[in-house]
């Protein structure tokens, strides 16, 4: 019988529920995240006319770089702003 | 951990011994003397016949009695009242052995003085075995006890702790035994170690160490090594995220690499060295089962490399011709120190006809300048891993790192219209708007150039860097502290 200590850091994850899927974009604020991948702000720009034709409010983000997480700011500023996201990886 | 009870010492005089002990086969006739003038109880760690005229002795089997008495040297000659030590003396001494027996005269055919042998409890291969034992733990981490049944090994692979090579089971008295490598408290935060930003000890460090078959003088290394890489300069989280195949590359100078048996000659960036082989491993070790950071989940590696089991070697410093690395980092000669460096697996060079320095470093340009494509530049920083048989040429030259650094540095230096999207028939490449500028393809300061190697064979080798700088990583060289 052998006993051992644990090598992994004992905790468990914090789980926070997802926000539940909206039916409909009508009336809500996308935001856009581009991660700063070359090339990412080409598709942002399409998708942002698309969802402006359709009517609705659009917040452009941007990440200083894409080697390294988003921010707590930007990341918090993107939860006060808006209802959705769309992060755009690319290449 | 319960403690273990421990009768008292019997009155009188109790002379703790062990036979394979000089000074106790010594001082033997002076026990046989000494048992017929008084209470005198010897108690013998090893041979349970020794000394074999004394009748009245005690097997001490399991040390239980040395360590709870803290018997560091054997002999030791304890006076006890009452169950309780009221005063003693280590080795032979016939003054002091004398004084607490009252009984003069005592060995007059031996020397007056012996110093004596380290006792079994202290014993370096046991003694973290009898702290677990007797002690008490002062460790904090989970236990987790697998069934008798249970291969420990594969338990240990289905637990997802390993690197998918066989790891040392971390049993308390080989963590112990590792802690005895640091100065630092078990409780001590070394780092923040992503992804999961989670606050890392020593002791953690330590278990992951074990498992990585460090030995406890490695650790030092190794938390340096973690500290190094989770700075916010170094970037562990996106070097570890991204699709890339790099890795931390780690950098031993200062006498610490000779002294814990590093290997900076014949085959220093290969295996068969263990110091080598388990210190970056253990650093891996922290970042997967400490930090969460896993292939295929966080660790988004699209190839990854063999660097990744972990990459660790020493610069060979003793007859470079030039000063060690960390003296880029404002480190002195002589300092011990880690860098850590985000690279990829090396590559070989090959340049067996040069003789002169111009035409080397005419060698290293065209071979740096493909680091990671020929047409990106200023992206990546680079260690060129120079040998002793390329080294001379430089050094019976007189050239200097600086004097090396900026002649290569020069030597890629390239027309922006070769570079540009489309040059050559290839889209990867520079902006159009470049097309007119002269560009170098590293960054002041990005080309790292270390000694190390075997006496024979004209190479060198590159590691590729990851995406340097602010954007990306930058490579960060610490003190190593005892």
């Amino acid at each position: 019988m052998t006993k051992v200590l644990d090598p992994t850091n004992e905790t468990e994850p914090a789980k926070i529920p997802r926000v539940d899927r909206p039916t409909s974009l009508d009336g809500l604020t996308v935001g856009l995240l581009d991660i700063s991948k070359p090339r990412g702000d080409r598709f942002l720009d399409r998708i942002e006319e698309r969802l402006v034709e359709r009517g609705l409010r659009v917040e452009r983000f941007r990440k200083p770089t894409f080697t390294k997480p988003a921010p707590v700011d930007l990341r918090h500023e993107i939860a006060t702003k808006c209802d959705v996201v769309i992060e755009a990886l690319a290449d | 951990m319960s403690q273990t009870e421990v009768s008292d010492l019997p009155d009188g005089l109790v002379a703790v011994v062990k036979q394979d002990c000089p000074t106790c086969e010594l001082i033997a006739p002076v026990l046989v003397e000494l048992a017929k003038k008084s209470d005198l109880t010897v108690i013998t760690q090893d041979d349970p016949n020794f000394p074999a005229e004394i009748s009245n002795r005690m097997l001490d089997a399991d040390l239980a009695i040395s360590w709870h008495h803290d018997i560091e040297t054997v002999p030791t000659l304890l006076l006890v009242r009452n169950g309780q030590e009221i005063d003693r003396t280590v080795g032979w001494s016939r003054p002091q052995w004398e004084r607490l027996s009252g009984v003069s005269e005592l060995g007059i055919h031996l020397p007056d003085q012996r110093p004596g042998c380290g006792s079994l409890s202290v014993d370096p291969s046991l003694s973290a075995e009898l702290t677990v034992r007797f002690g008490g733990s002062k460790l904090l981490g989970r236990r987790v006890e697998f069934a008798s049944l249970e291969d420990t090994h594969e338990a240990l692979f289905e637990r997802g702790w390993t690197d998918g090579l066989p790891v040392v089971p971390p049993t308390e008295s080989r963590v112990l035994a590792m802690l005895e490598g640091t100065t630092r408290s078990p409780e001590d935060i070394v780092a923040t170690v992503p992804p999961d930003l989670v606050p890392c000890t020593v002791e953690k460090v330590a278990v992951n160490a074990v498992m990585a078959g460090c030995r406890p003088e490695y650790l030092p290394v190794v938390l340096a090594a973690l500290e190094a890489v989770c700075t916010d300069g170094f970037n562990m989280h996106g070097l570890l995220a991204t699709t890339m195949p790099h890795a931390p590359v780690l950098i031993v100078n200062g006498p610490i690499a000779t002294k814990i048996g590093m290997n900076s000659k014949n085959n220093a960036l290969g295996q068969g060295n263990r110091a080598n082989s388990t210190i970056g491993r253990a650093l891996q070790l922290v970042i997967r089962n400490v930090g969460g950071g896993r292939p295929g989940e966080v660790d988004r590696a699209a190839l990854g490399s063999p660097a990744k089991v972990g990459f660790c070697f020493a610069e060979r410093e003793a007859d470079s011709p030039w000063t060690p690395i960390s003296t880029m980092y404002g480190f002195p000669s002589g300092t011990n120190t880690v860098l850590a460096f985000p690279g990829e697996a090396p590559r070989n060079v090959v340049d067996q006809l040069s003789r002169d320095p111009e035409s080397l470093a005419r060698t290293y340009a065209a071979n740096l300048i493909s680091i990671q494509h020929p047409k990106l530049i200023l992206g990546f920083d680079a260690i060129l891993a120079v040998a002793p048989d390329h080294s001379r040429i430089f050094g019976d030259a007189g050239w200097s790192r600086e004097k090396l650094v900026d002649r290569i540095v020069a030597l890629t230096v390239r027309p922006g219209k070769e570079l540009i999207r489309g040059a050559g028939g290839i889209p990867e490449g520079l902006p159009e708007a470049m097309a007119d500028l002269d560009l170098p393809k590293f960054r002041p300061n990005g080309l790292h150039i270390v000694h190390c190697g075997g006496g024979a064979g004209l190479f060198s080798a590159i590691i590729g860097g990851w995406v340097n700088g602010e954007m990306g990583s930058n490579p960060v060289c610490v003190e190593i502290i005892p």
